[in-house]
């Protein structure tokens, strides 16, 4: 369960400098600084409107950061990518960091399969020679297709939802939902998967489900990063985590060392008036002794 | 018994106080209906012999369409209550047809393979049916016209339907492609041929440079851009004279020839080489086969592309454009194929148009035109090719059909035009669509791609896009 320290010879698979995010007068990320191995679940947690989901739309590139450097590494010895320079689909689709939302966003008028097919649409559209090809039924499109519906019948045997194949999205269960939406990102065959509080909502079981497919995902030699507020999942799962409060980065390690942090303690939980009597009295002090 | 009594009793009560409630309604719109009347009917403006302006009243027209309200809401709810009264056997009909896919999809190819051997015999069973003399006009004005808009709105649809984009200035792609064969026939003597595919291809290209700048816009904002766009190439062929010839129009288009034979009464017209009688029905018949050609081009074109990941990306976009780029998919140039490829058809049949008539002129291109091929699209159920092709029918062959109802000058008069009454059918349609059919004729989507069995997707689930 413990983070092994990086060595040099093996750059993490995410580098997170500097990362700073405002919104007009509001610093939403301030200076954040963390790294994401390949291979291990890293969560990023916090009490709400610590920033987590701003730190994500920075990697994702759904926002541009103020300030800061975001580098991807492919942990096989691939070009390094650097993140914060890339509009949001080239992020998905060359420095293949895939992800999911906190509401969830499923093409709820297509189809479970078709969901799995659009996330498969930068290899298909090349098989189809974009299109032209493909509309004259010559090259390897169909060969192509068939690979596409296989894989995406994987996943869908793999979240449990195979023989809901051909309904659509939007008639799922919620927690359904959730697991179709992990598929479909993992269907773009990303290297790190960002996941926006996929607990959400969910029950015990469902929980106990996810917690064994992001297992499975990260065996599978795919990274996770991960959002999450249920801490039975956060602790079972992790193998890292980093604590944010009010955008600046307050716990960074194994997930029972951060469980046993004072500061994160009192983030969640906040501390008792005579704690901060007891920090005010030790910070005037200090100011007086300089 | 006395249970049983007051059982009715109350029942009775409730159809009483129901009925009470309906005339109470129809009351109040016939209220409304007078209140709208009093500016619109009650008073007409006249001249009378000495030049002045007189005012007659028509207080019977008023009363009489407060009456037809009044009556008309009346039936209105209790055509309501029938309709709620059988809803549920209605849905356990759909559940059972759901459980027999294959008895509907052999009916559903049946029945397209039956409508169109009809569409390509259309000719001929007009010639049988009325005559050489009289079928010219049917083939030309419902086959030949109705076709021009099916095809348009197949073409609009991939743009509106598929790829969820509100486009209002459609037209402004169907006078790139008209003009652009008009003058490129009439300038350098260019083959019919050889400018249909070349008018659809600056037509695509009038797309992508409108597409570029403004498909970054969404919903209302890309509406109304769209929209001032098919009013300036409008504005632009009215005013640039030297150009387009302003409001006088573009004459005397060269018209297609059969493959280089032209269908006049010379001797190597079509009708001489093929040792037949010189009449002008065989240039109908082939204009007919040529827009037919046309149309089943972008029909095919069009069920094709859904099932390639173009097609897919298309519908996603529709859906959630947020999750298409989160997912890789690069919504710009996904969007910019769409406009291109749905201006490329209104490109096509515009070239089409062109040299059927012989003669366009910006008249032919106004907001009303984008309007009506958006109506065949809504009205058809965004997305299904079947419901635009059967919306054309209704909106088109109605107003075609509307010339042909003479007998109703008996009853109405001598100047009575049925024609007139276009726009007051196509807006009561609409009211009707909105409140039964709210999303369409055909209110289901077409999976395209399937595991075991091909389950349509009710389009209640499905989003409309917002640009």
């Amino acid at each position: 369960m413990s983070a092994p320290p990086p060595g040099p010879a093996d750059a993490p698979l995410l580098r997170v400098e500097h990362l700073t995010m405002r919104f007009g007068g509001l610093t939403a990320v301030d200076d954040l600084s963390f790294e994401a191995h390949a291979g291990q679940i890293t969560a990023l947690i916090g009490p709400n409107g610590a920033g987590k989901t701003t730190v994500f739309n920075c990697i994702t590139g759904f926002y541009k950061p103020s300030e800061g450097m975001l580098t991807l590494t492919p942990p096989d010895g691939g070009r390094a990518t650097l993140l914060e320079r890339l509009p949001d689909f080239r992020i998905a689709r060359e420095a293949r960091v895939s992800r999911t939302f906190q509401n969830i966003r499923l093409f709820s008028g297509m189809t479970l399969l078709e969901n799995l097919m659009v996330a498969q649409h930068n290899p298909l559209m090349r098989a189809s020679g974009y299109t032209l090809l493909g509309m004259l039924g010559i090259g390897g499109f169909a060969r192509a297709e068939r690979a596409a519906i296989e894989r995406a019948t994987a996943w869908l045997d793999r979240v449990g939802l195979l023989h809901r194949a051909d309904d659509p999205a939007g008639e799922l269960p919620y927690g359904d939902q959730r697991r179709l939406e992990i598929a479909r990102a993992m269907c773009s065959d990303p290297l790190l998967l960002c996941l926006d509080e996929p607990a959400a909502g969910l029950n015990p079981r469902e929980s106990a489900a996810l917690n064994a497919l992001l297992r499975g995902i990260r065996d599978d030699g795919v990274s996770i990063l991960l959002i999450e507020h249920d801490m039975s999942v956060v602790m079972e799962i992790s193998d890292h985590v980093v604590v944010l409060d009010y955008g600046v980065k307050i716990a960074d390690g194994a997930a029972r060392a951060v469980r046993d942090d004072p500061k994160v303690i009192a983030a969640y939980l906040g501390v008792e008036d005579d704690e901060v009597e007891a920090a005010e009295a030790e910070a005037l002090q200090a100011g007086e002794a300089a | 018994m006395a249970l049983k009594a007051r059982d009715a009793a109350i029942e009775g009560e409730a159809a009483r106080q129901g009925f009470a409630e309906i005339v109470k309604q129809a009351a109040f719109a016939a209220l409304v209906t007078l209140g709208l009347c009093i500016p619109l009917l009650a008073i007409r403006t006249d001249q009378s012999l000495n030049n002045q302006l007189v005012l007659v009243p028509r207080w019977d027209a008023v009363a009489i369409a407060c009456g037809l309200v009044f009556l008309g809401r009346i039936a209105l709810a209790y055509v309501g209550r029938a309709g709620s009264l059988t809803g549920g056997t209605t849905a356990r009909f759909h559940a059972a047809g759901a459980a027999r896919p294959v008895g509907k999809a052999r009916l559903a190819s049946f029945l397209r393979t039956a409508l169109l051997g009809f569409v390509v015999a259309f000719p001929f069973i007009a010639i049988w049916g009325v005559g050489w003399q009289g079928s010219i006009k049917w083939i030309d004005n419902f086959g030949v016209q109705i076709l021009i808009y099916v095809m348009l709105g197949w073409g609009l649809n991939i743009v509106v339907g598929l790829a969820g984009l509100l486009d209002l200035g459609y037209v402004a792609f169907y006078a790139v492609g008209a003009y652009s064969y008009a003058l490129l026939a009439k300038n350098f003597g260019l083959s019919f041929w050889l400018l249909l595919p070349l008018s659809g291809i600056l037509a695509a290209f009038w797309g992508v440079l409108l597409g570029f700048p403004v498909l970054r816009l969404r919903g209302d904002y890309l509406a109304i851009v769209t929209l001032a766009f098919g009013e300036i190439i409008r504005l632009v062929l009215i005013n640039w004279v030297d150009f387009s010839n302003g409001y006088a129009g573009i004459g005397g288009i060269p018209r297609p020839t059969f493959f280089g034979i032209p269908f006049n009464a010379s001797d190597d017209g079509f009708a001489a080489r093929f040792g037949l009688e010189f009449t002008p029905l065989y240039r109908t018949i082939f204009l007919y086969y040529v827009i037919l050609a046309l149309a089943l081009l972008t029909a095919i074109v069009t069920i094709r592309l859904r099932r390639l990941p173009i097609g897919r990306a298309w519908e996603a976009l529709r859906e959630d454009e947020i999750a298409c780029r989160a997912l890789g998919i690069d919504t710009v140039n996904t969007k910019l194929t769409a406009f291109a490829l749905g201006a490329m058809f209104g490109g096509f049949a515009g070239a089409f148009f062109a040299a059927r008539q012989g003669f366009i002129s910006p008249e032919s291109f106004t907001f009303i035109e984008s309007a009506l091929i958006l109506w065949i699209v809504v009205l058809g159920g965004m997305g299904s090719q079947i419901g635009v092709a059967i919306a054309a029918v209704v909106m088109i062959g109605g107003t075609e059909l509307l010339r042909e109802l003479d007998f109703l000058k008996a009853v109405f008069g001598q100047d009575f035009d049925p024609a007139q009454y276009r726009m007051l059918i196509f807006g009561l349609a609409g009211v009707m669509m909105i409140r039964w059919k709210p999303r369409g004729l055909v209110s289901t989507r077409e999976p395209t791609v399937f595991l075991r069995e091909r389950k349509a997707v009710s389009v209640d689930l499905v989003k409309e896009g917002h640009g």
